[in-house]
């Protein structure tokens, strides 16, 4: 889950398959060092065009959060715009627009995220901005204040007023009842109110220290010349504590969980849940497989069986939320179309997946598959942020940049066996979650 | 053109102008072309991945459907892709998914859009789907009327989103007759009475070559690109096309309120009014003042009050959507429902303040060099230039945009700022459109 700390002008949504389906090329050279500090730093030379990205991964996100406190890691990454001694208030963003950059940051479960996204004479600003506020912030009790009343806004506008949202959130507090994946990103609206600001200035001390973060730098750029200038900025803060592991289980489900949510709306929406591993797991490969059978393109079997033939929904999908530090889930979504049932979209979802368990796939749909995967793997490459970001992801949930030089080919050994077995052993009803948005209309009264 | 609305938290939200690098430093300038039969072609050689996209603008937007029978416009645009005389809509999304490229038409007020994303080795089945889908459609009754019950379901769920619904009301009461008052989707009542038809002949009227921009960038020489697409649309037929002539939006005269009771948190405020052209030469004062006002990132007036100093909200923008004819300027934000007409106030504050004083110096010069300076990063990715060049060609800006651009932005003086507020911001006769929960919002009329 991801939370982006702005909101300006024109967005375009982009689920995160899309992202991961797609990868860097990794005929590329990356180059990985860490400094004395243990601060790790990979750089990918990308010289197509004069602009770098710079970005600063830290591994904490609301996984690290305690019962109460949810919401802390967002509220920080916040607050880590709001001045250091050295550069006050709005200063930081101020530098990068006038010097004609972008920059931003979010925050998921498992990690906080900053970059920038320069001309390539500009990068000696990331290294001083970014070293900087490693280190550097100060959290001022009044900013603190109006910016917790930003979040709450936020909230308001992403969850509150947004019922598919809630449902979703609804699920995964659902779904799981230990692990910390419980609790959404952006946190509980009570505990934004219960956070302090001595909790995120601890928060801060704990994870934002260099043997937590890793720095990666995509674009053209030098990288002799590029690291002893890393090492000037960066290396001579402080080695913290290593921060302690999370190790929460969720424990194996032993039965369908199922919950509905009524407020305001026009459509009713189902989202479904199954607990799948997460990468790094044997499956995972062949899970991906299976969610772009599913969901990619017009002609994948969702939008086929249930946009276009059926006609009970407006939109279909199947997903799996794999890049996480812990076992997620994939799962199943459509919003209904007037007059049908809830009812009725479950069970075509739930007869798309007894298909996938009792016949093979076809020849040419495992072929589109990973074709599809090929494809955006090169379309991927146009962007040097979207390689900057994946390397981020896989190297701060734990896997190592390197898994990505075998991700085409681990999604071209993916066989139908593989399939019907990854299916038959996640895609089971006690291992299900289900959330359904029962719409209510403004007199109070359901459908 | 209409995007399902699937808002999970598990959705990565991606700004336009920050992700994708590109740059047109070092690069050759793109070539123009015109064809036998009229097709426009911009042509922009980028070797550096085996992939080429397409960008085609065709001037059938909206604005040139009747408004008893709006949508018809968009209704054209999305059918095209669900069946041609060759193909079934199955069959086109079938053989371009299989080799992972991707095929999109739509609408809006202005033109109807057209992309193509294709890697380099199937570009000749890239540009045999494209061709097929624009020059022989079906339009297929049955499909006809299951895009009409999607577009009706869709216009339905948007009911739902705050942001849609006061859009649509803003433009519905400033734009009066004028076309841009309706929304591009149809309504619920003219929806139904399109018939096959009207759709025909709004094809056979619109969609025609020398009607037709297409922008190409990618992994393919020129003169690859202009044979192959001579090859796949040599036979589309030009034809004489008359866009009728649409006279200038109405001003407001007077101050409007529009509220809207919904059961909601947050109150979403749109505020403004009639605004300029593309064509407008005032147009990059504009962008430059616009900036310093709220259009600027982090780094507006508006944000730096109203969510940096008054924590009042999570996003807070100004806008002149710049059109064939007058777009809206408006601005737009969230706020909690208590904090309604505080937000308001201040947006009107920074309005008036802009029109009545001089800009800082600073204020300018970062504005400028950031308009400037990130110039290169909004040439993008392949898709972004693609976008970009068809645009030039449609609102006739001319090639010499990528040098001309910068040196209109500099030029820009706080004189000119001060001119441009003055006659395109207006503090007393505006529309504010809130939707919230009235109760708690308390908004004077």
């Amino acid at each position: 889950m991801f939370l982006l700390k702005k909101n300006l002008t024109a967005v375009i949504i982009v689920l995160i398959t899309i992202i991961l389906s797609s990868q860097p090329a990794f005929a590329k050279k990356v180059e990985e060092f860490v400094l004395s500090n243990g601060l790790k730093i990979i750089a990918v030379e990308e010289h197509k065009a004069p602009t770098v990205t710079f970005q600063v991964w830290y591994k904490v996100g609301s996984r690290n959060e305690a019962t109460g406190k949810t919401g802390l890691s967002h509220l920080l990454e916040h607050l880590m715009f709001k001045g250091t001694q050295k550069y006050g208030k709005g200063e930081f963003s101020k530098i990068v627009a006038k010097n004609g950059g972008n920059e931003n940051a979010f925050t998921s479960r498992d990690y906080t995220a900053y970059f920038e996204v320069f001309s390539s004479d500009r990068i000696h600003l990331s290294l001083d901005l970014e070293s900087d506020r490693m280190t550097n912030l100060l959290i001022d009790e009044k900013e603190f204040q109006l910016e917790r009343n930003v979040v709450k806004e936020e909230r308001r506008m992403r969850t509150d007023d947004e019922p598919t949202s809630l449902v979703v959130e609804e699920l995964y507090a659902m779904a799981f009842k230990v692990h910390p994946y419980h609790s959404p990103v952006i946190g509980w609206m009570s505990d934004i109110d219960s956070i302090t600001r001595n909790d995120l200035y601890s928060h801060y001390k704990k994870y934002y220290v260099p043997n937590n973060a890793t720095i990666v730098v995509v674009g053209d750029f030098d990288t002799k010349t590029l690291m002893p200038r890393i090492k000037e900025y960066f290396e001579g803060i402080p080695k913290g504590e290593a921060p302690v592991k999370i190790s929460v289980k969720e424990p194996e489900q032993l039965g369908e969980r199922r919950t509905t949510l009524h407020k305001e709306a026009q459509l009713p929406f189902v989202f479904i849940g199954y607990h799948t591993p997460n990468i790094g797991n044997k499956d995972e490969f062949a899970l991906e497989v299976v969610s772009n059978i599913l969901s990619a393109g017009k002609s994948s079997r969702l939008y086929q069986d249930i946009v276009y033939e059926k006609q009970l929904a407006l939109y279909a999908g199947g997903d799996y939320d794999r890049i996480a530090a812990d076992p997620s889930l994939f799962y199943f979504y459509g919003g209904l179309k007037p007059g049908k049932t809830t009812k009725e979209l479950e069970d075509a979802l739930y007869a798309e997946i007894e298909k996938l368990k009792t016949e093979p796939v076809t020849d040419r749909e495992l072929q589109k598959s990973k074709n599809q995967v090929e494809a955006s793997f090169i379309f991927a490459q146009d962007s040097i942020f979207y390689q900057a970001m994946q390397i981020g992801q896989i190297e701060t949930i734990g896997i190592g940049y390197k898994y990505l030089d075998a991700y085409v080919d681990n999604i071209r050994r993916v066989t139908k066996d593989d399939i019907m077995r990854v299916a038959r052993t996640y895609f089971t009803e006690k291992n299900r979650t289900v959330g359904i948005l029962i719409p209510v209309k403004s007199n109070g009264k359901g459908q | 053109m209409k995007q399902i609305r699937i808002l999970f938290t598990l959705i990565i939200i991606l700004f336009l102008n920050i992700f994708f690098l590109n740059t047109v430093t070092a690069e050759e300038a793109p070539k123009r072309v015109v064809l036998k039969n009229g097709i426009v072609l911009l042509l922009q050689e980028r070797h550096s991945i085996p992939t080429v996209i397409f960008n085609l603008k065709i001037k059938a937007g909206s604005i040139y459907e009747p408004d008893e029978l709006a949508g018809l416009a968009n209704l054209t645009a999305e059918l095209l892709t669900e069946g041609t005389k060759n193909r079934t809509a199955k069959q086109i999304s079938e053989e371009i998914d299989f080799v992972g490229g991707s095929i999109s038409i739509g609408a809006n007020a202005d033109y109807a859009e057209a992309s193509l994303s294709i890697l380099k080795k199937d570009i000749n089945l890239g540009l045999e789907l494209l061709s097929d889908v624009l020059m022989n459609p079906a339009f297929d009754e049955k499909e006809l009327e299951r895009l009409r019950s999607q577009t009706l379901a869709e216009i339905l769920n948007q009911k739902d989103d705050p942001g849609v619904i006061a859009s649509k009301a803003f433009s519905k009461i400033l734009y009066l007759k004028h076309p841009y008052w309706r929304p591009v989707d149809g309504l619920e009542d003219t929806l139904p009475k399109i018939k096959k038809d009207d759709i025909v002949n709004f094809y056979k009227k619109y969609y025609r070559p020398n009607n037709t921009i297409m922008a190409v960038v990618g992994d393919i020489t020129q003169d690859e690109a202009v044979s192959l697409i001579e090859k796949h649309f040599g036979k589309w037929e030009k034809a004489k096309v008359s866009l009728p002539k649409i006279p200038p939006p109405p001003k407001l005269t007077n101050k409007n309120v529009e509220l809207i009771d919904k059961d909601l948190t947050q109150a979403t405020i749109h505020l403004g009014h009639v605004g300029i052209s593309r064509k407008n030469p005032d147009f990059y004062t504009i962008a430059v003042m616009n900036y310093i006002l709220g259009g600027g990132g982090f780094s507006s007036r508006l944000v730096e009050d109203i969510r940096d100093n008054q924590g009042l909200a999570y996003s807070v923008h100004s806008g002149f959507d710049a059109r064939l004819y007058e777009g809206p300027f408006k601005v737009t934000m969230q706020t909690k429902n208590e904090n309604a007409s505080k937000a308001i106030n201040a947006i009107l504050k920074h309005i008036e303040d802009i029109r009545t004083s001089p800009v800082k110096d600073s204020e300018l010069n970062d504005a400028k060099s950031y308009i400037v300076g990130s110039f290169p990063l909004r040439l993008d990715t392949n898709s972004k230039m693609a976008g970009l060049l068809s645009l030039i060609e449609f609102y006739d800006l001319g090639l010499n945009y990528f040098t001309e651009y910068p040196k209109k932005i500099n030029a820009v003086t706080k004189e000119d700022i001060l001119k441009a507020a003055k006659k395109y911001l207006d503090p007393k006769n505006y529309l504010l459109v809130v939707v919230a929960k009235q109760k708690e919002a308390g908004i004077a009329k």
